[in-house]
């Protein structure tokens, strides 16, 4: 990584530059109307030329870590490696310059490539109809809220107001439950990691809208009794929502529609390998149950006699983005389905599950684990060094970067104190793994030895432990001139 | 063994040893038997050259601006996309990397998002912009959350026809559940002082898009005021093109200004992905949906990048957060970024000039042939309504046959609309193009 500053781009910009070459215009010119102008002249905007703003870009590039250049166990994440052909094939002419609202005579290709995706999908989850449409994780769970919400009012059942959603669940399912206006019940989870029957027995009741799952869940553990959970939700009229994030340890394992999910989102971002971005673009592509299709978001891709055409659910909850989803990684989760085949797809899974295990097997001696017994996808360990109680999970996560790698996913699930969620995936070398597991010992040691050490780390990092207090007390949220020489002038910022 | 994977069976017999099993089916026991291990139904894998076959077969079945001259814009715009831009997103140590959660190794995706925030804020003249949002439409959405969360007691948000049907499709969608009323489009020819009429004390926001879905660019000062007059925020959807020569939401004193950043150097890409611009005044920082970076130092007084203000975010918050976003649009909001640092000051102007003059040029052009008629809106940047001798449809088919998609069908949209038109320029339709898309139009009466 490099460790040198880079200034904000606006600072290495000077009056006058310019980075992209552009036509004259050959047309006639017609007057601006004048009482609509813009009140400056762009004047904040920086002008540099292409070979400055290249450089300045791919300098801070190598601020990151990243899958390509460093294990990335981030449990929860699914940081496997992105295949180079999905970028290729996302920018393939027929993809890449194709407008939304182009003629479906004049689409067949992505139209087909939509179809056979959604399709795929539903075979690979035990589902008989699937949406591409929510752009996120996130917004696949809205979509499903929204469709169970839908479905209750259409029996005209409108005595369902909760949704129940388990204490090890993701911040998003209560936030979603929240924002379609329903009231979330926390369910508690019991000492081997399941949903706790008798609590959920307590909670469940004629309100019961439904139940938000993450399965296997977020203490990389398959739910021993989701049949029963599924079961009891029914009975009492609710539907049961499945949250995809931990698909990538169940393809060709298990379909979440034979265990008795009725809806579900597939982060094609992670089981499927579409890139993460730093952030985004994802794809939360859903599926569901015959009896839910009817609701889905309008429209979904269909083929009628030999060619395809966009069709419309007869009681679709509407449209939850601009046009049809976040085309480009359906384009990446096609390529990638249709390269591993079914096979291909359960060799992902028992992999990814073998890795994980083969990590907690090898540190269950230094680390205790959260439940003691074989995960799925990703193990969860605790934080906690025999004989160093002053080192949390946080010092270990900061050390690991001083040795090249990526921290795991700290502190969630939030039931599991100090915890240290590692997801090795299925691409990771076992030559990797071992270097990891070595890691993680020494770093044991040495939290035995000298806890300084793991509190003063990263000290090879990029940067070293930021103060997140100040930045929220005195948020600097754009680039000032003013703003950026205060912090110059005060010690220990070298510029050069 | 598939080429992403590199456990060999010796390897892997080594690894199922350490974890003291025999085979690996042992690890998946906690599965119900009777419904382990299902057989997939799927297409035969495929070999990279293979599958290479099989895209481009895909690829080639589908039109788009490599194959034909594009009038067609709609919310989705053909504009010039430097090589630059990609070369940046192909470097894996951004796209590769996951959302900046450990910023001690994560400065590179950090930097990029502050530099993001504070071009749009040069842009816009707004205080604050956020990590990016789904889209233009969800960005709207959020705007409506916001203004509720800002303004406790109102449950109303005032939108116009003149919006776009897809954004106002999301909205509405996407608020069923919040209690939040969403009026003003209920009458397709409502203008903007009829929608304005709507606006009470109940009212917590008024959103309105300019330019508008048919590209009629209005003057918002008047409707912003009177919408603080009322005690709402006022939300201006903007085009981010438009902004290099028009007014912008701080101009017109809009609290909120979202828009659709497809423009800023994303490619058509059927639809997606695409970048929702959220940005806002200092004082509503607190209630912002999102991710958002700000500056801060590290422990030895080195400038660092973190994300801030967490407290909104739902794996904090959980059910009480501003929203459930989690991923963005990251790598969107680095090619706007990018794009934005390209084109600099005089780019954007001058790519915002190309448009507007080739549009009159077009819009002069198509005005002159019998039986076509422009509707006068007003003053418009990149699209105008073209009222046609035929159905839309009827036309697009034969403009396909010529090399052209044409424009966009609003009868599809407004009963009132049948055979018009919305027809988009950018700088990327030069004159010659312009001249035959007119012919061919003129051929077709």
């Amino acid at each position: 990584m490099n460790n040198s500053y880079e200034p904000p781009i606006f600072e290495l910009a000077a009056p006058g530059r310019i980075g992209v070459s552009l036509p004259e215009c050959d047309v006639p010119t017609t007057a601006l109307p004048a009482h609509l102008l813009r009140s400056d002249e762009l004047n904040e905007l920086p002008e540099l030329s292409e070979t400055e703003v290249i450089r300045h870009f791919t300098r801070i590039s190598q601020r990151n870590m990243c899958i390509d250049t460093t294990m990335y166990p981030l449990g929860s994440c699914t940081m496997k490696y992105n295949p180079k052909i999905h970028e290729e094939a996302a920018r393939m002419p027929g993809f890449a310059n194709a407008h939304p609202l182009q003629p479906a005579y004049l689409s067949q290709g992505v139209l087909r490539l939509m179809y056979e995706l959604q399709r795929d999908l539903g075979e690979i989850s035990g589902f008989d109809a699937v949406s591409l449409q929510p752009a996120a994780g996130a917004q696949g769970e809205l979509t499903g809220i929204l469709v169970f919400k839908a479905y209750h009012a259409d029996r005209g059942d409108h005595a369902r107001t909760e949704i129940l959603v388990p204490d090890a669940a993701h911040g998003t399912n209560p936030a979603t439950a929240a924002m379609v206006g329903y009231k979330v019940v926390e369910v508690k989870s019991d000492e081997r990691g399941n949903v706790d029957i008798a609590d959920l027995k307590t909670k469940i009741s004629p309100r019961t809208a439904g139940m938000m799952l993450t399965n296997p869940n977020t203490v990389g553990l398959f739910e021993e009794q989701i049949e029963e959970v599924c079961a009891l939700v029914h009975a009492a009229g609710g539907l049961m929502y499945g949250d995809g994030a931990n698909f990538n340890a169940i393809l060709g394992i298990v379909k979440p529609g034979q265990v008795g999910f009725d809806f579900m989102h597939y982060n094609l971002h992670k089981t499927f390998t579409t890139p993460h971005g730093g952030g985004g673009p994802g794809s939360g592509a859903v599926g569901c149950t015959a009896a839910l299709a009817p609701f889905l978001p309008a429209p979904y891709a269909a083929k009628v006699g030999d060619s395809y055409d966009w069709q419309a659910p007869a009681k679709s909850i509407g449209q939850v983005k601009a046009f049809w989803g976040n085309f480009g990684m359906l384009v990446r989760a096609w390529t990638y389905i249709r390269m591993l085949g079914g096979f291909g797809l359960r060799e992902v899974s028992e992999t990814a599950v073998l890795n994980a295990n083969y990590i907690q097997a090898q540190l269950r001696d230094y680390y205790p684990v959260a439940v003691d017994r074989f995960c799925m996808h990703e193990t969860v360990l605790k934080g906690q060094i025999a004989g160093a109680s002053g080192v949390r999970t946080v010092d270990i996560a900061k050390r690991l970067i001083d040795y090249g790698i990526h921290p795991p996913t700290v502190y969630f699930p939030l039931i599991v104190p100090e915890a240290l969620m590692i997801e090795p995936t299925e691409t990771e070398s076992k030559f990797n793994m071992d270097r990891f597991i070595a890691v993680m010992r020494t770093i044991a040691a040495e939290a035995q030895q000298d806890e300084e050490i793991l509190h003063q780390a990263p000290t090879k990092g990029v940067v070293r432990r930021v103060d997140e207090v100040r930045a929220a007390r005195q948020p600097v949220l754009r680039y000032t001139k003013e703003v950026f020489a205060a912090f110059y002038a005060e010690p220990g910022h070298h510029t050069v | 063994m598939s080429h992403y994977i590199s456990i060999t069976a010796g390897e892997r017999a080594e690894m199922l040893k350490a974890i003291g099993v025999d085979n690996i089916t042992a690890l998946f026991e906690a599965i119900p038997s009777a419904v382990r291990f299902p057989p997939l139904n799927l297409p035969k894998a495929l070999s990279e050259p293979e599958i290479r076959r099989e895209l481009t077969r895909l690829s080639n079945q589908t039109a788009g601006t490599h194959s034909h001259s594009m009038f067609l814009g709609a919310g989705a715009y053909n504009h010039f996309v430097p090589s630059a831009v990609d070369q940046i997103l192909r470097r894996s140590e951004f796209y590769t990397a996951y959302t900046p959660y450990q910023p001690e190794v994560s400065q590179g995706t950090l930097q990029a998002i502050f530099e993001y925030q504070s071009l749009m804020c040069a842009l816009t003249g707004m205080d604050v912009a956020n990590a990016s949002h789904y889209d233009g439409a969800t960005a709207l959405a959020e705007a409506a959350v916001m203004a509720v969360n800002v303004l406790r007691n109102r449950r109303k948000i005032v939108i116009s026809p003149s919006m776009h049907p897809h954004y106002r499709r999301v909205i509405r969608t996407l608020l069923v559940g919040s209690g939040i009323d969403v009026v003003g489009d209920e009458n397709p020819q409502a203008t903007l002082g009829e929608v304005m009429q709507l606006v009470d004390n109940q009212t917590a926001a008024v959103m309105i898009q300019s330019p508008d879905f048919f590209g009629t660019m209005h003057d918002l000062k008047a409707i912003a005021d009177a919408t603080h007059a009322a005690g709402a925020l006022f939300v201006h959807h903007f085009d981010p093109i438009a902004l290099a020569l028009f007014q912008t939401p701080n101009d017109v004193g809009a609290d909120i200004g979202t828009a659709e950043g497809q423009p800023l150097g994303i490619g058509l890409n059927f639809g997606g992905p695409y970048l929702g611009i959220f940005t806002t005044r200092k004082q509503f920082v607190h209630k912002i949906a999102g991710r958002i970076v700000g500056l801060t130092r590290d422990v030895d007084n080195a400038m660092a990048y973190v994300m801030t203000l967490r407290a909104r975010e739902q794996d904090i918050r959980r059910e009480r957060a501003t929203s459930n976003i989690c991923t963005n649009q990251a790598l969107m909001a680095l090619a706007a970024a990018v794009y934005m640092s390209l084109m600099g000051r005089q780019g954007l102007r001058q790519v915002a000039n190309l448009t507007y003059h080739h549009a009159h040029y077009a819009a002069t052009q198509i005005g002159q042939l019998n039986g076509y008629q422009v509707i006068d809106h007003g003053p418009f940047f990149r699209e105008f309504v073209v009222k046609c001798p035929k159905p839309v449809a009827q036309l697009n088919r034969s403009l396909a046959e010529a090399g052209i998609i044409g424009g966009y069908d609003l009868g599809q949209d407004y009963a009132h609309m049948t055979n018009h038109m919305l027809v988009a320029v950018t700088e990327m339709n030069d004159r010659s193009e312009i001249d035959h898309f007119v012919s061919s139009l003129a051929g077709l009466r």
